[in-house]
């Protein structure tokens, strides 16, 4: 998600924000502009908004808003709204760390919920909608969140000026404690809330020097979700239970594009706490159905495997996985559209004095998150209410307009945690959110006007298509006879990822789109090189990003022919890699921090115990960090894996929360090294031969290897987490694999490849 | 009608002998820390104490728990294992996502009660069927093994 996406055109009002679920919602009353493009809302002081309406005590007990993102209570409470989904890339304590830093608040009396959608105010200001992804949270958010604490502050430091009779400038502020310095009188936050809200909000304030930073860079600054996430009251979809909702569990085409023919309900029907059966139709991006409605959970699924449904598969996809892998392999032969090309390959490979050549396979990947998708919906007079742990507001919030003839503000999100997510919950086709509301306006037709809970059970949630697209790259490339890089050629084949999407219009350019590409070959210095793409569009298998999009197999197929090449050249991968990096500080940075940790140049210990072991290296730029990944495996005599250690380094500009960064790191490379163990989906006849855990197997923590990350310090504007640690992992293993027994892996999953 | 045990307080539900634990928990008494992820008891996010015992809820039917002690993370605080346990995770901070977590706390506490000083190998066994897509497992090692030095002290 790394091309800008349109700027739609929605005018968006507040819905009330639940965030986790206790908070009483709050009314937004006004929006002013804020200068430079910057949207910050304000709101009208407590008592004037709410004097018609509310009682002396209750004008009294409001909060403190200075602007969209801060709330401050009279305990001195602070609230961050947080404009992006939490789903486990810590973003939550980011915001709050940079709104906490300039309010020089008491971090321990910081909380963050989730905001509602509202393009308005909570866009983010990289992509001009609501959405959380392509890495982009702390980056877009740095200037404004800080903006947003600052505000804050500067109307709490106006307040207490009025109240003590002092000039503000005598005034300074930590950990929550306003003091006044002459005089030594001091108070928390929340005496000075009243009359900061009868100030007028400033409209430019200062924002700290970095060197002024307390929080900012700090080594551990406790997350801000961690309690609730202990002690099992956090919020999930799942958990959100409504006066008289049911629950629904749906029956999908076993094939994409199936349809239901013709159902019997009546052994669903006659299961006790079946409500009612309805049939859902499908939409251009998803599932028609047959769904059970229930009382609870359990007799949803009951009931939905109690249905008999004939599929009318005339126009589902029938597609093997082996023949897709085929025909990617035929279009491999034929020239495709140019991305790039630079110089003259042809020539550079035909005087080549070596030729290095390959195939490199990837296949379709299911999300898995560990929350199965799942959306609740309440329909009313005009409106929609959503509840979801929602990762593109402005998408869903239109799509499910469209559907329900609305108007996009109509529709009312409430904000949740997501159980992971890893891209899936920002569907640009709304599948699962569309579903939800098919649903809920059938059961709506049979007279049962109460909120629906969708609840994907795994097994359709692993079969529910929107994987990463399978493709297949074939390299070429030459060396002269110093063994120095001539010519590189790339032919890329695999379905695209915006096209059929409201991103087509501005992110696909010549039918090219750049997800299907980003990062190949990059940033080496190359003086021939030419990179092709095929974009099929006969797959009809729906395909999403995934944790890193592109790169999780641009990545591999770079730097796995880098090693290649440096074992033609007879070099070492390290200082092959480096005399292709001139001008490439930053690569070179995490490169050489990485080698030195990893002690690169010291021969890695034979353990001893008949095990074959070897040290792998990957370099790789993702949504604007560097990340270098050496890792360390032991291959035993039947061809058993283990990946023993892994030394990451990273670069992401300026170090918000390191701790945070330290824990995406960890979490990429595990999340990668799933995929480069074991993911992958598989279609024989159409239908997905995965279904669970046991078919898609997940990494265990018996094969977490020990993790180790190192920050390259950096004043850079900050840039993300959440995806630049995935794509490393899987060609720093096949590296290290080769340097152990001398074997390529070309094809990802590894699975039983070394097996002998 | 099912009388239960759960958390130290008595519950009865009606429902059918059949119906997993784990929606008995969630959807009828509304103890929602407990989660759902596979159904099949091949990722552990239903993680409960039965008598003490880590089962995996979400295949255990609830007439086979009628008048034993169900526990779940709501009360993981209860006892002083579990307060060491969950102490650890707060100060390692190693929750992500989180969806994975009661189930991963839940077998921590039971792997803790029975032995109070793992090994790696320990954990890996009483671990391994806990699956955490953000894949938090250096964390979860390193908590375990800080709260075991939290309770010899």
């Amino acid at each position: 998600m790394r091309a800008i996406p349109p700027r739609l055109p929605v005018d968006q009002r507040a819905a009330a924000p639940i965030g986790d679920g206790r908070e009483p919602a709050i009314d937004r009353r006004r929006f002013l502009q804020g200068a430079g493009g910057l949207t910050l809302a304000f709101y009208l002081p407590p008592i004037a908004a709410k004097a018609a309406v509310r009682s002396a005590p209750a004008a009294l007990a409001a909060p403190f808003e200075p602007n969209a993102f801060v709330r401050i209570d009279r305990q001195g409470g602070v609230t961050v709204i947080a404009k992006h989904l939490e789903m486990g890339q810590g973003v939550f304590t980011g915001l709050a760390t940079l709104v906490a830093e300039e309010l020089d608040a008491d971090w321990t009396q910081v909380r963050v919920e989730g905001a509602p959608a509202d393009v308005k105010r909570y866009a983010n200001l990289l992509m001009g909608m609501q959405l959380t992804g392509g890495s982009t949270a702390m980056a877009n958010s740095y200037e404004q969140m800080r903006r947003a604490g600052a505000t804050a502050r500067a109307l709490l430091v106006g307040a207490a000026a009025q109240q003590w009779g002092v000039p503000a400038e005598q005034i300074s502020v930590a950990d929550g404690l306003i003091r006044h310095r002459g005089s030594g009188r001091h108070g928390r936050f929340g005496e000075f809330v009243l009359t900061a809200a009868s100030l007028p909000v400033p409209s430019d304030v200062p924002l700290k020097q970095p060197s002024q930073f307390k929080l900012i860079g700090k080594p551990r600054l406790s997350r801000r979700d961690s309690a609730a996430k202990t002690d099992g009251s956090a919020l999930f979809t799942q958990d959100i239970k409504l006066p008289g909702m049911l629950v629904a569990v749906a029956a999908h085409p076993p094939r994409f594009g199936g349809q239901v023919k013709s159902f019997d309900a009546s052994r669903a029907k006659a299961i006790p706490g079946v409500v009612d059966v309805v049939q859902f139709a499908a939409g251009p991006g998803h599932f028609g159905g047959v769904a059970v409605l229930a009382q609870n959970t359990w007799i949803a699924r009951r009931g939905r495997d109690a249905l008999d449904i004939q599929w009318d598969d005339s126009a589902a996809y029938r597609g093997d996985s082996g023949d897709i892998a085929a025909y990617y392999r035929s279009l491999a032969e034929q020239p495709g559209a140019i991305v790039k090309n630079e110089g003259d390959v042809a020539s550079a490979l035909a005087g080549a004095a070596q030729l290095v050549t390959a195939d490199y396979e990837f296949p379709f990947l299911a999300h898995a998150a560990m929350e199965p998708m799942n959306c609740l919906v309440r329909l009313g007079d005009e409106r929609c209410e959503i509840w979801n742990g929602e990762q593109m507001h402005t998408g869903d919030q239109a799509a499910i307009a469209q559907l329900l003839s609305l108007k996009p503000e109509q529709v009312e999100i409430t904000q949740l945690y997501a159980g992971g997510s890893f891209g899936r919950r920002a569907n640009p086709h709304s599948d699962y959110p569309l579903e939800a509301v098919s649903i809920a306006q059938a059961a709506s037709h049979q007279g049962h006007r109460l909120p629906i809970k969708l609840v994907w059970m795994r097994e359709d949630d692993m079969r529910g298509g929107y994987y990463r697209p399978a493709f297949l790259h074939r390299l070429r490339a030459g060396l002269d006879a110093q063994g120095q890089l001539l010519g590189w050629e790339q032919r890329i084949v695999g379905q695209s990822i915006m096209q059929g999407t409201p991103f087509e219009q501005f992110a696909v350019k010549n039918g090219i789109d750049p997800t299907s590409t980003e990062g190949s070959a990059e940033p080496y210095v190359i003086p021939n090189l030419r990179i092709e793409l095929h974009t099929p569009r006969d797959i009809g298998v729906p395909v999403q990003w995934w944790r890193s999009v592109g790169h999780t197999h641009t990545a591999f197929a770079t730097e796995c022919m880098l090693d290649e090449l440096a074992a033609a050249a007879r070099q070492d991968p390290v200082r092959f890699r480096r005399a292709l990096l001139a001008g490439h500080a930053r690569h070179l940075a995490v490169l050489e921090l990485a080698v030195a940790k990893a002690g690169w140049d010291t021969p890695l210990s034979s353990g001893g115990d008949g095990r074959r072991r070897g040290r792998g290296i990957a370099l790789h730029e993702s949504f604007n960090s560097y990340v270098c990944e050496i890792a360390e495996v032991a291959v035993s005599e039947d061809g058993g894996l283990r990946v023993e250690r892994v030394v990451c380094a990273v670069d992401c500009g300026l170090a918000i929360n390191p701790d945070v960064i330290t824990a995406q790191m960890q979490s990429g490379i595990g999340y990668g090294l799933t995929a480069a163990l074991y993911g992958q989906i598989t279609l024989k006849d159409g239908v997905v031969e995965q279904s669970n855990f046991p078919q898609y197997q997940p990494l265990r923590i018996n094969e977490m290897p020990a993790v180790e990350v190192y920050i390259v310090p950096s004043a850079e504007k900050p840039t993300g987490v959440g995806e630049p640690g995935t794509a490393p992992i899987a060609p720093a293993v096949a590296n290290a694999i080769f340097a152990a027994t001398g074997k390529r892996i070309r094809r990802l999953p590894i699975a039983e490849q070394l097996r002998t | 009608m099912t009388n239960l045990k759960v958390n130290g307080r008595s519950v009865s539900v009606t429902v059918t002998d059949d119906m997993p634990l784990l929606w008995v928990l969630r959807d009828e008494i509304g103890l929602t820390g407990t989660k759902f992820g596979c159904g099949i008891a091949q990722c552990g996010a239903c993680t409960v104490h039965v008598d003490g015992q880590a089962v995996r809820s979400c295949v255990t039917p609830v007439a086979a728990v009628a008048g034993k002690s169900v526990s779940t993370i709501e009360a993981v605080a209860h006892d002083a294992v579990g307060r060491a346990v969950q102490r650890a995770w707060r100060d390692l901070d190693v929750v992500q996502c989180g969806y994975c977590q009661s189930g991963q706390i839940m077998s921590a506490v039971a792997l803790l009660r029975s032995k109070r000083t793992p090994s790696d190998a320990d954990i890996d066994a009483a671990m391994s069927g806990n699956v955490c897509r953000c894949a938090t497992y250096v964390r979860i090692r390193a908590a375990i093994h800080e709260a075991a030095k939290s309770l010899k002290a």
